[in-house]
């Protein structure tokens, strides 16, 4: 189950279901316990019922309009994304103490 | 209309001046097996490609990391963390992890009967990796070793 349509594709998965949601939100919207359940249930369902591979399946679920436009890179000077390098990149400093001690 | 992704790494790499950014492209056809039994017969397990981690595991690293974790699927939310290339894209699940990692609602449909049973654990790994053929060579046959150990009927994957 995937919210990025283009990369479903190149990825060519026996079946799959597409949501247009944000990314980072393809397994349902932060803090709402029904629509997460019915995403995944429609997920799965649809899922169930493919019989061609390669099969790609829209999901009739909406997001409020006009999130495409906020989720636009931003095309801003120089690259500021968190280096490439091999260190780990914890969510907090409590779990890379939790795991490096 | 759904948002091309891959164009629009393309011109975010171009503009910083960088290569083209190599998508993966499948050079074969869609694989295939038939299910052999309904989801509520089945056994379900789940990958989540976000980087997905839990509070005491160690994070993954944003340089062709080709590890994988094993999430317990009753580990309590609150403890499930991510780490990707692509923070842009985590503030969300980093709030509510269920918004990426569907785990709350894995277990309620199981409890329902909607699946039969899922595995013990889910798996995850860094989706940003650089190198194709570093994740052929060294995480896929990790991983296949480790969902064949699972005895699962079906993997749900879920992508970021």
């Amino acid at each position: 189950m995937g919210a990025a349509l283009d990369i479903l594709r190149a990825g060519k998965p026996p079946r799959a279901s597409f949501i247009d949601y944000p990314l980072g939100t393809s397994a349902g919207k932060p803090f709402d316990r029904e629509n997460q359940i019915e995403l995944v249930r429609s997920s799965l369902s649809v899922q169930e019922g493919i019989t061609e591979a390669g099969s790609i399946i829209t999901l009739p679920l909406q997001w409020p309009e006009g999130w495409e436009k906020k989720n636009q890179m931003e095309q801003i000077e120089g690259d500021q994304r968190s280096p490439r390098d091999t260190t780990p990149r914890y969510q907090t400093e409590e779990d890379r103490m939790l795991a490096e001690n | 209309m759904p948002i091309n992704y891959i164009q629009q790494t393309r011109d975010f790499y171009e503009h910083l001046g960088y290569r083209p950014y190599q998508w993966f492209y499948a050079d074969t056809p869609a694989p295939w097996t038939s299910l052999s039994k309904p989801l509520s017969k089945s056994r379900l397990g789940m990958i989540s490609t976000a980087g997905t981690y839990v509070k005491g595991q160690v994070a993954y690293f944003y340089k062709d990391d080709t590890s994988f974790r094993k999430i317990p699927r009753n580990t309590p939310v609150a403890d499930i963390r991510f780490s990707h290339v692509t923070e842009n894209h985590l503030v969300e699940p980093r709030k509510d992890p269920n918004t990426i990692f569907p785990i709350q609602a894995l277990n309620q449909l199981e409890k329902e009967g909607f699946i039969g049973e899922l595995s013990e654990n889910f798996l995850s790994c860094m989706g940003g990796i650089y190198s194709q053929r570093r994740v052929r060579s060294e995480l896929i046959p990790e991983l296949v070793k480790e969902i064949l150990e699972q005895k699962i009927d079906l993997l749900l994957l879920v992508p970021l």
